[in-house]
């Protein structure tokens, strides 16, 4: 029982949250995807932070993303010796563009390697590891 | 104010071993620096500046080092910024020795990268409290491999670049390696073998990555007119520039690397122009890291880059010369390689290189690539002459 319990833990590397990152975190808890837009000059990005890389205004305006977005480039990794990945080849890792215009890293999921296609459109999903983290991912679009 | 040829590369020494499970890597990188003294007919008592940064080194690895060594420089330089590092450091010192803060600068790599068994490339990163940008990444499994891999595929995608194009850079990469006897991997390899090896992210092949071994090398940084005295003839720093590229808030232009920015000033600065080029040293990590290195450098419109790989051109004895020691695909790569880059630039502009000797080299240029082009990663780029 004790093994099994074992098993089932999550042991890919999680993030780190803290005061720049907690809201984006929460919300995907929610199931909701957002990026950060800036309160001064209107300037957006991905990843969130605290200031505005454009005119470093502290003023932080959240937009939420429709989840659709387009796959900009892919690969399908074969080896990573690393604990969490290892059990899980091969993977399909990918940056997608969302419909907002940012770029963003993320696994392409229920997508078979020879279906991956740069320019395919994918929706995302929300994969909850644990309690405190939920994971966006892409799945083909339906 | 120009550094141009004000400072030179006075001594070189890459270290023979590519296997080293017995030596400490402070051992590896002492031997190089006494290796590079030697060939510059210097001792150790000359040395007032020193460079270095690594893997499997602490963060204050630099000061372990002067222990080691016994030295108290007047200049020291640890800019980590991955296997370019230690081109930084060769314009970091130049640039120092010219405002007068040291007088003679050793810059030195060591590693047991292979006998340590790290998993360069295909580790995996570590979770937990790095930097910002890690918590968005990291939980996807990223791998340095996987990174370049996703430039290739765009490429791949926008303008048609073959798995046989990026294949021909491995399979010139181990021409010159069987020209190198100190080279890893010496047998020949064709197209088809590189095809044919296992798909370690796709569509980048094992045979299209880099290996993994231990190793080290060092280069002694003189005035030009210090040089000038010294054994060998000097090897003159015309040019340098270095940057970082990124994710840029999740707007990036994946195709435009780092080596855009650095190679531009590198050229600007040095006063030469791509057709002055004899041949270059190009940080090949992954086959893919060349040809998009070399379409940000200029050497081609980009798109154009699988052209122009092909036919021969990179071979020592072809019309734009590139990696004649094999390279990190063949030769060596101790999870570093950028001071092997200048090592070999040197030799060849002393005409030391032998049968692997390109024809008539004046003048050449080394890129170094550090982190990984699909995210976070930095270029350096120098000119170097012989005149």
């Amino acid at each position: 029982m004790a093994e099994q319990t074992q098993a089932k833990k999550y042991s890919k590397p999680l993030p780190h949250l803290d005061e720049e990152n907690r809201p984006w975190w929460e919300a995907l808890q929610r199931h909701e995807l957002y990026i950060q837009k800036c309160g001064n000059c209107g300037d957006i990005r991905y990843y969130p932070r605290a200031l505005c890389t454009n005119c470093m205004s502290s003023q932080v305006q959240w937009i939420k993303c429709s989840g659709r977005a387009t796959v900009y480039t892919f690969t399908t990794t074969y080896q990573n010796q690393a604990p969490g990945f290892r059990e899980s080849l091969p993977y399909i890792m990918a940056y997608v563009e969302l419909e907002e215009g940012v770029k963003m890293l993320t696994n392409l999921v229920d997508c078979q390697p020879e279906q991956a296609k740069i320019g395919m459109p994918v929706e995302v999903v929300f994969e909850d590891v644990t309690p405190a983290v939920t994971l966006a991912k892409f799945r083909p679009a339906r | 104010m120009s550094l141009s040829r004000k400072t030179a590369v006075a001594g070189v020494f890459e270290h023979p071993t590519r296997f080293a499970p017995d030596k400490s890597l402070f051992q590896i990188m002492a031997e190089s620096v006494r290796g590079a003294l030697d060939d510059a007919g210097l001792t150790i008592k000359d040395v007032n500046g020193l460079c270095t940064t690594g893997i499997g080194m602490s963060g204050m690895g630099i000061v372990g080092l002067c222990d080691y060594l016994n030295l108290t420089p007047n200049f020291v330089d640890s800019t980590s910024i991955g296997g370019s590092s230690f081109v930084a450091h060769t314009a970091h010192a130049a640039a120092a020795i010219h405002a007068g803060l040291c007088d003679l600068c050793v810059v030195v790599y060591g590693s047991t990268a292979a006998s340590s068994r790290f998993a360069i490339g295909t580790g995996g990163e570590r979770g937990g409290a790095g930097d910002p940008c890690d918590q968005y990444e990291i939980p996807f499994g990223p791998t340095t491999v996987g990174a370049y891999a996703m430039i290739a595929q765009r490429h791949m995608h926008d303008y048609g670049t073959t798995s046989e194009q990026l294949a021909e850079i491995a399979v010139t990469m181990r021409l010159h390696a069987s020209m190198n006897p100190a080279a890893k991997y010496r047998d020949p390899i064709t197209v088809e073998d590189v095809l044919a090896s296992r798909i370690i992210s796709s569509p980048l092949h094992l045979l299209d990555c880099c290996i993994i071994s231990d190793g080290g090398g060092a280069l002694v940084i003189a005035s030009a007119e210090r040089a000038r005295d010294l054994k060998k003839k000097p090897v003159y720093i015309l040019g340098a520039g270095e940057t970082v590229r990124h994710a840029a808030r999740g707007q990036r232009d994946f195709l435009e690397i780092a080596a855009a920015q650095s190679g531009r000033l590198a050229l600007e600065r040095a006063g030469v122009m791509h057709k002055d080029i004899d041949m270059a040293m190009i940080y090949d990590s992954f086959t893919i890291t060349v040809l998009a290195t070399l379409e940000n450098l200029g050497f081609c419109k980009r798109g154009e880059g699988g052209a122009f790989v092909s036919g021969g051109r990179l071979r020592f004895d072809g019309e734009f010369p590139i990696n004649t020691d094999g390279g990190g695909l063949s030769s060596n790569h101790p999870g570093m390689r950028g001071i092997f880059l200048v090592i070999e630039a040197a030799r060849q502009l002393r005409g030391e290189c032998g049968p692997r000797q390109v024809k008539d080299c004046k003048i050449a240029l080394v890129h170094g690539t550090g982190g990984a082009l699909g995210t976070r990663h930095s270029g350096a780029t120098l000119i170097l002459g012989n005149q």
